[in-house]
């Protein structure tokens, strides 16, 4: 497979190619992620979630997606 | 009478009763013995999605964070910077404001980091944050986050998961002296006589997680657990009587036959 249209990122922890010129919106929808129901850090910076569309993903970006999960 | 009500930041809440969602065996399990509790606060941690298995069900769908308070919890941060992250992050979640703050010191018995905790309560504070805060036991402290701004004391009564009930029953007293905002015993509760006896030291609250999540019967302790803050906090209102070391008639002298 050729990977020239693509960026190497990593989402939690994982690396994972994406298409050049995707949003981390395109990325949360690529991984079926509501977005109501998850914070995203981009490169240690929380992103607005309004914003989504337009931070736009280039290699070597980090990002980190987190949710409510059961705590005491 | 007057209705007793449970405040915290300008909040009102039904019960007294704060209820952890973790340990349990599963989300159904915890979802039920949080109805029975009849908690409308639950604590929940911060932590990644698991992208690589996204059939794993989400807290959300069992409880619904509109029917239920979320209180995001900064439980497994070690640090200010680790507890500031998850607690903005938990915000942008939703717009979280009320949260639980908790900065550990050690991973072996889990005692808070209290000048951490000091510093961290006040960039939240300045943050816009309503802060209720994981404390040691010490009325000096407590003053020092009431002073900062904190929304509520949440002192433990033994360590995390220890069950081991109030180890310092007189600390919690002073610190009902001497703390005005809610009280909130967070900690090493065991079981329900240890809620009861939280609410009659003069606490606003009890949380509890392990000690329902881990019981055999998890929905049996969360009803117990519901029924002795309850009533421990009926007799703390009630005026108790005093102890004497002697005993004293119920019935009358007069008529004895």
């Amino acid at each position: 497979m050729t990977r020239t249209n693509k960026i190497k990122i990593r989402a939690n922890g994982k690396y994972l190619y994406i298409g050049k010129n995707s949003s981390v919106k395109d990325l949360l929808e690529k991984l079926k992620l509501p977005v109501k129901k998850v914070a995203i850090e981009y490169n240690k910076k929380i992103l607005d979630k309004n914003k989504l569309k337009k931070v736009i993903l280039k290699n070597k970006d980090i990002i980190e997606i987190v949710h409510f999960i059961g705590g005491g | 009478m007057n209705k007793d009500i449970f405040k915290i930041a300008g909040k009102k809440f039904n019960s007294r009763l704060i209820v952890g969602t973790g340990k349990y065996k599963n989300f159904k399990e915890c979802a039920r013995a949080i109805k029975i509790s009849g908690a409308d606060i639950v604590t929940v941690a911060v932590r990644r999605v698991n992208i690589s298995d996204k059939s794993k069900p989400l807290l959300m769908d069992y409880i619904d964070p509109k029917k239920i308070t979320y209180l995001p919890n900064t439980a497994g941060c070690f640090n200010s910077d680790e507890a500031l992250r998850t607690l903005r992050l938990a915000r942008e979640i939703g717009g979280w404001k009320l949260v639980k703050l908790e900065v550990l010191g050690d991973k072996k018995m889990l005692f808070p980091e209290m000048i951490q905790t000091l510093k961290s309560t006040e960039v939240l504070v300045k943050e816009g944050f309503k802060v209720m805060v994981y404390c040691n036991d010490d009325p000096l402290m407590a003053k020092r986050l009431e002073n900062a701004g904190a929304s509520a004391i949440m002192p433990l009564a033994s360590p995390i998961g220890s069950g081991l009930g109030i180890l310092n029953k007189v600390n919690i007293k002073i610190l009902r002296k001497i703390v005005k905002l809610p009280l909130i015993i967070d900690a090493g509760i065991g079981d329900a006589s240890d809620a009861s006896q939280a609410m009659q030291l003069g606490c606003d609250g009890v949380l509890v997680n392990s000690a329902i999540a881990q019981a055999k019967k998890p929905e049996l302790m969360a009803e117990a657990m519901k029924f002795a803050v309850i009533s421990g906090r009926k007799s703390y209102l009630s005026g108790r009587i005093n102890k004497l070391i002697i005993g004293r008639a119920s019935s009358p002298k007069k008529g004895i036959i």
